[in-house]
Order: structure tokens, then C-alpha cells, then sequence
């Protein structure tokens, strides 16, 4: 029997024993990762981390607020360029991450800004319209890409004498439970149920005490943090800047992630994330029919889950709490 | 119990385009009343509410609540002054249970800081909560506390909303249509609850009603709109006999 006494009990995070004993098997089990899994997992595994963290950010815009960006590719680039620039000057790694997140959070602000007046196709292009223009200016403002060259970010020393896969996958699976855990804070606070309220009636929201601009701005701001912050691990990854990574078919497939993933769900942006990671990875010489593949995996999800992953997972929870009594 | 005016409501106009929706509307409400706007199909009574909770920007005219101008004010300000409402054709958080329907009805109240909800420091939460029960109890929701909105009935649709409004702690509650589209039942039910409302919040009610009957027993004075225009105001009995109500508003049923 699962009986709450409190209303402070009900707001636990994973409130049900058998769920929270299988969350931090796993959590311990993903944590140690590098002594058990095979080498060549390690590198995708951080990769599938550091997409994570920016879908989930993007999703907290899409899935939560309603409202529409095909600029993160944009917010990716100032992440990862602060970030970049911040390192060369020698800038320690978690003070330049933290720079690239209100980097790009002060840029979603601003860009939140045209979200105050239009609504879905419009907001898509006007933000389509900043993600592009931001690819324009790092391409061709050379101070700020490091023109030909590129811009080479030093490499993370490891401690304790790990390996360097080791420890870049401890950090980044580090960094990325600790956005998880703040996003699935956020969204169940008040200011998710902002969110979720100005998606779902903008009206009502505001005929309720929700300020419209003040949520708007700040679901455009947080999301931003999030996807700088995605951005500058991506930088650290990569090793090595050029604008290219920045285009518009990169905010694509965060897009692709979160619709995949499903909407409105932390962890469907997670098997999200894993799927854009994993899948062209799964293809190997088949690159070509990676975006066939997106394609058809965003036109069946909406046609047959419009929950996405987060839909099926939610299914297959359900299924096992009523069974064997199904 | 019938005090000073609330809400002031002068030579409000709103216009769109050709179409003249209020035509110079004067109204007043006092604090504890209950006023009922009646009219038939776009005479304005909608467009009244949206001008008062800042939806619609009236043409000209003043409103002002307590002696203090609501214009310019965006919607939720005006709800942060007091004045909560609820729609016409249900503008619920589909996708949201009921208790956080309720719950986004306190939103205003919150001591929001962002750092506190990012640790899930839940406080706040637990403080608004309890409030929300009371409601939850009162409107008898208990049953659909878990219920998404988008699965519940009309008539609990219907509830919730009221709740919400209510959750708000309003001094003036604005209510468009609360019992079309009810059963006869809950219709009985809904006007209770509308009294109750009353007596235990202690708040002032506009409402703006279809059905005379249910109008002239939940109110004690009446204003009738045709065509965007005051036509009269008085007791509900008064209202009934007037010649152009009759003409307006009854000759067309
Ligand atoms: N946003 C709008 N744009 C254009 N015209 C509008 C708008 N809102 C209301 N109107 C017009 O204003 C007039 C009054 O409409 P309103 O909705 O206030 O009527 P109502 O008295 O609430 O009617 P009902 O009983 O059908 O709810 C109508 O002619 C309507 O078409
Ligand atoms: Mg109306």
C-alpha cells in the first residue's frame, strides 16, 4: 500500500522505494561506465551526455513553454565560443562554463524578446532568423572564430591519473546529472507550472497572475544557459572551433531529439539526445541515411506516439505497475 | 453588507473596426454585491469582462477598482489587484491536473525565487498547498484532484475553473456563463456554490448570465446591454418588467 502523509512527501523526487533503489543502480551502474563498458562507448557516452543537457534545454522551451526555436544551433555557437575564449585566456573550465551558459542565457533573453509579440510559425522564423545570422557572424568576424585556423581550445588535464576519455566522461556525466536534476526541479516548481500554463492557454495564464513576458523571457533564458552550457562541452570536446559545427542542421537535430524524445519530458530529452547520438553512430557508412532516418523517426512519432520515447517509457511503466493484473 | 463601490466602471466604449462591441457602458458595483450583466447574443457583456481583466484596450471610458484606474494594466496585474474571472468557453490548462490547475491559481501569491525552486526547496509549495485543499474540498473535487482537466467532465471542468479563479483570493470575481451548458442539477449545484462563494470569501460577484432565471436569483441588481448599450439597470423584478428588456432580451427566446 502507498500511503503519503504529507503534501512535502508527495513532492520527493522519485517517491516510491523500488524506483528510487533502481535509479541509483543505474545512476552507480552509468557512473562506473568506464570500468566495465567497452572503450569505444566512453567518447559517445559523453557525447550522448552533452546533447542531453542542451535537448533538455530546448525541450524546457518546446515541450514546456510552447514556444518554438530553430535558433539553438545560435545559443550552441555563443556557449561554445564564450567558452572558448574564456579557456584561451585562462579562464578555469567550471568559470567558463558557467560563462558560456549566461552567455548564451543573455542572448535567449534578448532573442525572447520577438516571442512577446509572435506565436508559433512566426516565432520559428524569427528565431531561425537569429541562429542563422549568428552563423554568419562567427564565420566571417575572424577575431571571434579565430578565422581559418579555428579556434583550438587547450585540453583538460586529468587527475588522479585517470585516463583523459575517463575523466572527460566522469565530468561530463557529472555536469550532466546536475542539470537533469535542477531541470526536473524547475519544471515541478511553480515555474513549471508557468510554463506549462502558457503553453497551454496564454490567456488563462495571464488572467491568473502569470506575467507573459517575465515566463517567456525566463523559459527563453534558461533554455539558452542550458544549450550555451551543452554548447561549451561540445567545445571542450571537439577540441577545436570552426563556425561549420554551428548551422542550422545542428539546431535540427536538437529539434529531432526533443520530438523524438518526446515533448514536455526530461527524460524523453535524454533518449532524445542518445538517439541523435547513437543512431548515425549504428549507421556507420550509411551517413547519408541519417537524415532519412530523422525524417521518418519525427513522421512516425507524430503520427504513431506523439509522446515520443517518453511516451513508450511511460507505457511500459504503466504496464508494469498494474501488472500481473493487466 | 452591501458597502462602498468596488468597481467603477465610466463611459467605457470599445470599438472594433465598424463594430461598436461597448457603446459608453456605466457601472457600478458595490463591495459585497452581486451584479448581473444580462443581454442577448452580442450585446457586449463578454467584452465588458475583457475590458475590465485587461484583455481588450477599451477605445475610451475609465475603470477603476477602489478608486484606482485599472486601465493600461496588463491582465495579470489586474488579477494581482484583485479581480479574478472566469471564461465563457473554458480556458483551462488542459495538460495539467486539477490540483495544479488550482495550484497555478496561486501562482501570484508565490514568493517566487528561482534558486529556492532549482534545489526544490518546496516550502512555498506545501504553504500554497493547503490552501488549495480547502477548495479542493469545498468545490468537492477531491474525487478528480489527480485527474488531468482535459479527461474530467464539463460540469467539473466547469468547477475547476471557478476554483482557479477562486484560488486567486480575488476581492472581485467576474464570472461569464457559469452555469451554461450545465444539467439542470448541476445548475442547482453551481448557483450554491456561487452563494457560498459569497457568504465564506467574502468577495463581490459580477456575472454575466443567459438564463434570467438563474440571474435574478443569484443577484441582487441587474444591468442589461443590448447592442453595446446600457439599456437599464435595477432589481431583478424592475429589470423583468421594463418594456425593452422584454423587447430585447425575452422576445427573441
Ligand atoms: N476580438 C474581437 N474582434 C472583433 N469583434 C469582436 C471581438 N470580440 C467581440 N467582438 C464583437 O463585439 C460584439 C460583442 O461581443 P461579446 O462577445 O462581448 O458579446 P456577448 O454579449 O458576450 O455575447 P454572447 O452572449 O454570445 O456571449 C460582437 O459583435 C462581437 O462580434
Ligand atoms: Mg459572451
Amino acid at each position: 500500500m502507498d500511503l503519503v502523509e504529507t503534501y512535502g512527501e508527495e513532492l520527493r523526487f522519485a517517491r516510491k522505494p523500488l524506483a528510487r533503489t533502481l535509479l541509483i543502480l543505474l545512476l552507480v551502474a552509468l557512473a562506473l561506465l568506464p570500468w566495465w563498458g567497452p572503450r569505444g562507448w566512453l567518447t559517445r557516452a559523453s557525447l550522448v551526455w552533452l546533447f542531453a543537457v542542451g535537448v533538455i534545454g530546448q525541450n524546457l522551451l518546446i515541450g514546456y513553454a510552447g514556444q518554438i526555436s530553430f535558433g539553438q544551433a545560435g545559443f550552441l555557437a555563443v556557449g561554445a565560443y564564450t567558452f572558448g575564449h574564456l579557456r584561451i585566456a585562462g579562464i578555469p573550465f567550471p568559470l567558463a562554463l558557467a560563462g558560456a551558459g549566461a552567455a548564451a542565457g543573455l542572448a535567449g533573453w534578448l532573442v525572447g524578446f520577438p516571442s512577446l509579440r509572435l506565436k508559433g510559425p512566426y516565432l520559428a522564423i524569427a528565431t531561425l532568423g537569429f541562429g542563422t545570422a549568428t552563423y554568419q557572424i562567427f564565420a566571417n568576424v575572424e577575431w571571434l572564430s579565430g578565422g581559418r585556423a579555428g579556434l583550438a581550445i587547450p585540453a583538460l588535464q586529468p587527475p588522479f591519473g585517470l585516463v583523459r576519455d575517463t575523466w572527460v566522461y566522469l565530468l561530463y556525466y557529472a555536469i550532466f546529472l546536475l542539470f537533469t536534476g535542477t531541470a526536473y526541479n524547475l519544471v515541478s516548481s511553480y515555474l513549471g507550472r508557468a510554463l506549462v500554463a502558457v503553453r497551454d492557454s496564454d490567456i488563462a495564464a495571464e488572467s491568473m497572475g502569470v506575467s507573459l513576458s517575465r515566463t517567456k523571457l525566463l523559459a527563453f533564458a534558461i533554455s539558452s544557459f542550458y544549450t550555451g552550457v551543452s554548447g561549451a562541452l561540445m567545445a571542450q570536446y571537439l577540441g577545436h572551433l570552426e563556425p561549420q559545427a554551428f548551422n542550422i542542421s545542428e539546431s535540427m537535430n536538437f529539434f529531432v531529439a526533443v520530438i523524438v524524445g518526446g515533448l514536455a519530458s526530461v527524460e524523453g530529452s535524454i533518449f532524445g539526445a542518445a538517439f541523435v547520438v547513437l543512431v548515425p553512430a549504428l549507421l556507420g557508412g550509411f551517413r547519408w541515411a541519417v537524415p532519412v532516418l530523422f525524417g521518418s523517426a519525427i513522421l512516425s512519432v507524430l503520427i504513431l506516439e506523439p509522446l515520443g520515447l517518453a511516451g513508450l517509457w511511460l507505457k511500459t511503466r504503466l504496464y508494469f505497475r498494474l501488472w500481473p493484473f493487466r | 453588507m452591501v458597502g462602498e463601490a468596488l468597481l467603477e466602471v465610466r463611459g467605457l466604449t470599445l470599438r472594433f473596426g465598424g463594430i461598436t462591441a461597448l457603446g459608453g457602458v456605466d457601472l457600478t458595483i458595490a463591495e459585497g454585491e452581486t451584479l448581473a450583466v444580462i443581454g442577448p447574443n452580442g450585446s457586449g457583456k463578454t467584452s465588458l469582462f475583457n475590458c475590465v481583466t485587461g484583455l481588450y484596450k477599451p477605445t475610451s471610458g475609465a475603470i477603476t477598482l477602489q478608486g484606482e484606474s485599472l486601465l493600461g494594466l496588463s491582465p495579470d496585474r489586474v488579477t494581482a489587484r484583485g479581480v479574478a474571472r472566469t471564461f465563457q468557453n473554458l480556458r483551462l490548462f488542459l495538460h495539467m491536473t486539477v490540483l495544479d490547475n488550482l495550484m497555478l491559481g496561486r501562482h501570484l501569491h508565490f514568493r517566487k525565487n528561482l534558486l529556492a525552486a532549482a534545489l526544490r526547496l518546496r516550502g512555498e509549495e506545501i504553504r500554497h498547498r493547503a490552501k488549495v485543499e480547502e477548495l479542493i474540498e469545498f468545490l468537492d473535487l477531491e474525487a478528480w484532484r489527480d485527474s488531468r482537466v482535459a479527461g474530467c467532465s464539463y460540469g467539473v471542468q466547469k468547477r475547476v475553473e471557478l476554483g482557479r479563479a477562486l484560488a486567486t483570493e480575488p476581492r472581485l470575481l467576474l464570472l461569464d456563463e457559469p452555469v451554461s451548458g450545465l444539467t439542470a442539477e448541476e445548475k442547482e449545484e453551481v448557483s450554491y456554490w456561487i452563494n457560498e462563494v459569497r457568504g465564506r470569501f467574502g468577495v463581490t460577484v459580477l456575472l454575466v448570465e443567459h438564463d434570467l432565471r438563474v440571474a435574478s436569483r443569484l443577484s441582487q441588481r441587474m444591468v442589461v446591454l443590448d447592442r453595446g448599450l446600457k439599456l437599464t439597470e435595477g432589481t431583478p423584478e424592475e429589470v423583468q418588467r421594463h418594456p425593452g428588456v422584454i423587447r430585447a432580451y425575452l422576445g427573441d427566446q
